[in-house]
């Protein structure tokens, strides 16, 4: 099935559907992080940004600000990977209320380390969850990896993957507020073949 | 007062002394920078994979390595540098996540590195120096004046390789 879908149309039908799974896994793992923290959690309608390499790192505010990225891979019916995004200070704040301590100042503890992993993973797997149900299609997340670093240099990662197809990333923004606004943002990378098996799950022409 | 140029992720761009030129960031992708010392011009590609003959998708020359620095030795020239003389540095692709385990990602860094390196063999442009790989990234400036190229991590003492 792959092999027939020419290139052109797989870029501007992969942002399309890619733009409405986003819109609702994000939906769903604000449900999760709620839950986790057991607070009430608002979201922001999500934005979703379909920006040139170059663009990136200035729209989500520098391309050396210090972000919390994690990074997981995806098997099952669907391969690929998907990163999730958290400003640094947004990172402190979540492991704070979930551990039940004041914010602290400076690096990542191990024990916060080992935190923000697990509020990545429930995130993430809430966002995966949401899609499986709606493709009917197994979606495994693998063990989240973590990256404390540069916004491009994480951005990397993900924008390379991207770059094999074409000269844009999307990214899913979202706003979780809780008491103060944390920004989000997930980025979903199926495989070309994976793409496919999405887009007719949802019952898309291909 | 010198100014710095910005050199974007999948880009390129060149300079004259005493202006410096910069990327920001940089994570698996790799940084190339060359200079021709006497005329005093220099340049950065910022690119994001190694090889554009494996790609369908690749008239943006700047995203890879090989065709990157095709094009950054055709710019400097036409701003009267000379091949003959021109000298690299490069820096980044490090691997920023632990398993970057997918066909395509597979030390994707490493791989930007060995491409711009071969490149910059088959081109006979000598390779001055070059700060790569680990897990972290990486903010470079490149001067063409004195062919420094300034290195900022997070969290890392500033180095000058």
């Amino acid at each position: 099935m792959s092999e027939n879908i020419s290139f052109e149309k797989v870029t501007t039908q992969y942002y399309d559907v890619l733009k409405e799974l986003g819109n609702i896994g994000a939906g769903n793992a604000t449900t999760a992080l709620a839950q986790m923290l057991q607070t009430k959690v608002d979201m922001k309608v999500p934005q979703v940004r379909l920006l040139d390499f170059k663009d990136v790192g200035e729209v989500m505010g520098g391309e050396e600000q210090i972000v919390v990225g994690i990074y997981l891979a995806v098997e099952g019916d669907i391969t690929g990977s998907i990163m999730f995004i958290l400003e640094q200070c947004a990172g402190k704040a979540l492991v704070s209320k979930l551990m039940g301590t004041p914010p602290s100042e400076g690096d990542f503890s191990e024990i916060e380390i080992s935190a923000m992993k697990e509020i990545g993973n429930i995130i993430t797997g809430a966002y995966l969850n949401s899609l499986a149900q709606m493709t009917n299609l197994k979606m495994l997340p693998s063990v989240p990896d973590l990256n404390i670093d540069m916004l491009n240099a994480i951005l990397s990662v993900p924008a390379i993957e991207f770059g094999i197809m074409g000269d844009q990333i999307l990214l899913i923004q979202t706003v979780f507020t809780d008491e103060v606004d944390l920004n989000g943002y997930f980025i979903l990378m199926p495989d070309l073949e994976s793409y496919s098996k999405m887009l007719g799950a949802l019952g898309l022409p291909i | 007062m010198a100014n710095i140029v910005k050199v974007g992720m999948a880009d390129l761009n060149v300079c004259k002394s005493p202006d410096g030129i910069t990327t920001l960031g940089l994570g698996s992708c790799v940084g190339i920078c060359i200079r021709d010392p006497i005329a005093k011009v220099g340049g950065l590609a910022h690119a994001m994979l190694p090889d554009s003959t494996q790609i369908e998708n690749n008239s943006n020359r700047a995203k890879f390595a090989d065709t990157g620095i095709d094009d950054l030795v055709k710019k400097l020239i036409a701003m009267g540098g000379k091949k003959a003389r021109f000298e690299a540095k490069i820096a980044g692709g490090a691997q920023m996540f632990a398993f970057q385990n997918k066909s395509d990602m597979v030390r994707v860094g490493e791989r930007n590195v060995e491409a711009s390196k071969k490149k910059l063999k088959e081109l006979g442009i000598p390779l001055k120096a070059q700060d790569t790989g680990l897990n972290y990234g990486r903010t470079i400036i490149f001067y063409p004046e004195t062919g420094d190229l300034v290195i900022r991590s997070a969290g890392k003492p500033e180095k000058t390789i």
